[in-house]
């Protein structure tokens, strides 16, 4: 236990303000604070003037109290501070990290035939082809012939993976699909009025010819895996077909 | 009712639940009105005590006299050949079924779920047949 854990002997890389135990972070809100240097920047918003002593002398009002043992008088602040605390511009948001990439369960390798549970294509079966680098999603296609799911990234908890597996060493899935391939493209350009937004509308997404030839290529491999194979009339079936529940089957009890 | 399986010295039982579930064992010696001495050297089963509740009784005898020893239980099991008469039974046909059945993979439920299809619609259409020829005779 005093070594690090892992094979390798090194100590798990944990964020600076991890969870010392269930609900219990190990820095307080105001420690944390003065680790960011957040005050730093709460000075540059508001930069202070620098207090002479006549201001000081000015800040205090003397007033006379009554009441015998009381001390006669009181030093009030001339000027309170306002009950409610400013809000901070010009606060830099933390960069937003990027998602921890999720190590592949045991039981999903390359040419496993996954359920997908979620998503406009929930129950179809689909054919896993390779983790994608970076974000850790899963990338997996139909083929598109047999359920129209195309080249598609998945995240691993909405999956089921099945005990059926296709042999895709032949398959070569092309180096550019990767992260960047599918990020979402977004029309960030200069147009800042709300005439030219409204006036525009959606517009539509046509898919590009790179995902059509990249579709092919995989696609055509693969079809070709499964025609070889000794259960090709059910795979053709079965890659067909969605998965549903019957009576008296429960999903804890099934083997997949 | 007529009982046909009794609690008896060399009644071949089937172990339901607990230690050796789904084997089975010869009562060797009956300790009192809960508990057997059982023994199945030729099953896999340690010599050892279990409560009737955990067994079910089969149809099959081996001839063993009371407090048998091991090795004598073991060459009267093997002589009767009650493992080959147990594999053939409807019983042990059902069990294994239930246990292929629970262990199926989707691809091959999807795989039964055609053949059923497949089948039942050979059959409905030899019902159509015969319901067809029926009409006829009767009409004329």
């Amino acid at each position: 236990m005093a070594q690090g854990k892992g094979a390798k002997g090194t100590t798990p890389k944990l964020p600076r303000n991890y969870e010392v135990a269930p609900g219990l972070s190990r820095f307080s809100k105001a420690r944390l604070f003065h680790k960011r240097g957040l005050y730093q920047k709460l000075q540059k918003a508001s930069p202070a003037k620098p207090k002479s002593k006549e201001d000081k002398s000015k800040q205090y009002v003397v007033k006379p109290i009554g009441g015998d043992k009381n001390g006669k008088e009181r030093r009030i602040l001339a000027k309170k501070g306002s009950k409610i605390t400013p809000v901070l511009t010009n606060v830099k948001n933390s960069v937003r990290r990027n998602p921890k990439k999720v190590p592949l369960r045991k039981s999903i390798t390359p040419g496993t035939i996954l359920i997908l549970l979620a998503g406009r294509h929930r129950g179809k079966r689909v054919v896993f082809l390779k983790q994608l680098e970076k974000s850790g999603l899963l990338l997996v296609t139909g083929p598109m012939k047999l359920n129209a799911v195309p080249l598609r990234r998945v995240a691993q908890a909405f999956v089921i993976a099945t005990k059926t597996k296709l042999d895709i060493s032949k398959v070569q899935v092309p180096d550019h699909v990767n992260h960047d391939y599918f990020k979402k493209k977004s029309e960030k350009k200069s147009e800042k009025t709300d005439a030219s937004i409204f006036a525009a509308g959606k517009s539509e997404y046509t898919v590009s010819d790179q995902r059509k030839a990249d579709q092919k290529t995989v696609d055509s491999a693969l079809l070709g895996v499964i025609r070889a194979h000794k259960d090709r009339k059910y795979l053709f079936g079965y890659l067909g077909s969605r998965f549903s529940l019957a009576k008296g089957q429960l999903p804890h009890n099934l083997v997949y | 009712m007529i009982y046909n399986k009794f609690v008896e010295v060399g009644r071949v039982a089937f172990i339901a639940k607990g230690k050796d579930q789904g084997k089975l064992a010869v009562l060797v010696n009956i300790i009192d009105g809960n508990r057997v001495l059982v023994d199945g050297p030729s099953t896999g089963v340690v010599r050892g005590v279990r409560n009737f509740k955990d067994l079910h009784l089969t149809k099959y005898k081996v001839p063993i006299r009371l407090g048998q020893r091991t090795k004598g239980v073991q060459e009267a099991f093997e002589k009767a050949g009650i493992n080959e008469q147990w594999k053939n039974s409807l019983w042990a046909k059902k069990l294994e079924k239930r246990h292929i059945r629970s262990n199926l993979t989707d691809f091959e439920r999807f795989k039964v779920l055609r053949a059923k299809q497949l089948r039942n619609r050979i059959i409905r259409t030899e019902l159509g047949k015969l319901r067809k020829a029926t009409k006829k005779t009767s009409a004329k």
